[in-house]
């Protein structure tokens, strides 16, 4: 009988294969678990790249050339695919490219400030937000004098949701992460969107840990600033995404200046050019765009329940067998809930230090994050240092969980 | 693994499971100085006082990762009964082996330095088992801390 019917298993050899470094690196047996960091590049975006500079490259939006012209098409098609990627219902206005998700927090804090934030006004975060959306904000905490709030989180890094209303209340906006990069856990943020729109708050998400495993909505989930980058999502480092509510963005004054965001410039002043390039200066990431666009494409290539379905079975795996191998040793930070995280594990281990773990581990070839993971203020409220992080992606399998605890029996023999 | 690699990785354990001269001294005289790596949280206290022969007393505290423990621990060992100039001289001696190991870790060719590891004992564990410029903060650590309870040694 034919499959009909049946959901579609993701061929994890064959998109295993489609990623050269597993066969090209000098570490024959990597197992790579640090996604949630970088994740790795598909044969389909590398060749984008050199494609693109082999035939296509110019400066954009300037030449009166064919060539100039086509370079200003695969980048403006790049930004339509990543609207699309989001849902934006104006995909070519609506996106700005930034150098990263860092940059684009940088530049909603700075351009906001102008005239939506005044001293005295608070804004809404939480306390597992990744320090891309914490000190942008201290920093216009210093310089104009806004309050910042901090939601709590629970034992199982849940946040709590009780004083919510609290805090909501007269403040001007709520930023939030839609997956946090230490705990994993997935908020309500369609919830808390909507929550804070009833006290007539702006909200950003950030999605750069959300966008590698599950399908955003901007309509509706209705945000109006949502944030991803895109070399988590099989594109390359150099490029991130801004995507914002079309009249928002038109309200809302320029963040760097230079070429074109520029639409006249006198010597006693300048007019900027309409969204969405008044937010983006200088020659843009051009190659990294297209690079991008074909990072998306590669996701979407992949059914996004069958990715769910592989990674949920391998976050499982993982949690299960940490506890069956390591008991009372193992700390798993995060919810216990499997349906509310997403992506990684983050643990502590009989008190042996995450750098310990993690050079051991390296040992085997295996690759985990050790260390704050730019979470401080996390940190501080877990009461540690620092912890491991195994984090997974679409390209993993069940063996390279087995190689992680297979690894980390090493570890703990060792620092008995 | 060579078999040195794993008599450094022993003796690295040894004194992270079982650290030497640890704990604090409380004699009036001690002074006590805490050093912190905010980076991945270790955390060294020196205490130091001098003995009547004018030879260091020293032990050590804290916590955090395998190469910052020992590391305090066999400086401990190295710096005890040592006079400050003598325990000033050992601290720049392992500074430069990290420096140098430092800067040929970061450095592509895997050129051997010129440096006499033998001269340092069980010390030479340390640029055994640092394999990445990052853990070498980790093993300068409690050197650093030292040195400033010796500036304040001095002061008093």
């Amino acid at each position: 009988m034919a499959d009909q019917g049946l959901t579609l298993k993701l061929d994890v050899a064959k998109v295993k294969s489609d990623f050269p470094i597993f066969s090209k690196s000098k570490y024959p047996k990597l197992v790579y678990l640090d996604s949630a960091a970088t994740s790795q590049k598909p044969r389909s975006v590398i060749d984008s790249m050199s494609s693109y500079y082999e035939t296509t490259h110019a400066n954009v939006h300037r030449g009166v050339y064919s060539l100039a012209e086509d370079a200003t098409r695969a980048f403006e098609d790049a930004r339509i695919q990543s609207g699309r990627f989001v849902n934006a219902e104006h995909p070519s206005r609506e996106i700005v490219f930034t150098k990263n998700a860092t940059e684009a927090f940088n530049l909603l804090s700075n351009s906001l400030s102008v005239h939506y934030l005044k001293p005295g006004d608070s804004v809404v975060l939480t306390l597992m937000e990744h320090h891309a959306n914490v000190v942008p904000w201290l920093m216009l905490k210093e310089r104009l004098g806004i309050n910042l709030k901090f939601m709590d989180i629970d034992q199982n890094g849940e946040l709590i949701l009780d004083d919510i209303d609290e805090l909501l209340r007269d403040s001007k906006l709520l930023s939030l992460t839609m997956t946090s990069n230490v705990l994993g856990t997935v908020p309500p943020f369609k919830f808390l969107v909507e929550k804070a729109h009833e006290y007539g708050l702006l909200t950003i998400l950030d999605a750069a840990q959300f966008a590698p495993h599950k399908k955003i909505d901007v309509i509706d989930i209705d945000a109006d600033f949502l944030i991803f980058t895109g070399h988590k999502i099989f594109g390359p480092t150099g490029i991130g995404v801004l995507y914002g509510k079309q009249d928002l963005l038109e309200s809302m004054p320029p963040f760097l200046g230079g070429g074109e965001m520029i639409r006249d410039v006198k010597i006693d002043g300048f007019t900027p050019n309409e969204i969405p390039w008044k937010f983006e200066a200088g020659t843009p990431p051009i190659a990294e765009a297209v690079g991008l666009k074909a990072g998306i494409e590669y996701l979407e290539s992949l059914d996004y329940e069958a990715i769910s379905e592989h990674e949920t079975a391998l976050l499982k795996y993982m949690i299960d067998s940490l506890q069956d191998t390591f008991a009372q040793d193992i700390a798993i930070h995060g919810p216990r809930n499997i349906e509310k995280r997403s992506g990684l594990v983050s643990f502590s281990l009989n008190e042996i230090h995450p750098h310990d773990i993690a050079q051991v581990l390296d040992e085997y070839s295996v690759c985990v994050r050790a260390g704050h993971h730019c979470a401080k203020p996390l940190m501080r409220h877990l009461c540690v240092s620092a912890t491991t992080r195994a984090s997974i992606s679409c390209y993993n399998d069940f063996s390279d969980i087995d190689a992680l605890i297979d690894g980390l029996k090493v570890v703990t023999k060792m620092f008995k | 693994m060579t078999g040195l690699e794993d008599l450094y990785r022993e003796i690295v354990l040894d004194h992270y499971r079982n650290p030497r001269n640890k704990g604090e001294i409380n004699t009036p005289t001690a002074v006590r100085v805490e050093g912190f790596n905010p980076l991945c949280g270790d955390e060294i206290v020196v205490t130091l006082d001098l003995n009547p022969d004018g030879t260091l007393n020293i032990k050590i505290d804290g916590r955090g990762c395998s190469i910052s423990q020992s590391s305090a621990s066999l400086m401990s060992e190295t710096i005890k009964g040592s006079q400050i100039k003598e325990a000033r001289n050992k601290v720049t001696t392992f500074k430069n082996m990290m420096t140098i190991h430092e800067n040929s870790l970061e450095s592509s060719d895997d050129n051997e330095t010129s440096f006499d590891i033998e001269s340092l004992g069980e010390l030479a564990a340390l640029q055994g088992v640092v394999k990445f410029p990052v853990r070498i903060k980790c093993a300068t650590l409690a050197w650093n801390t030292l040195l400033e309870g010796l500036d304040d040694l001095e002061k008093d």
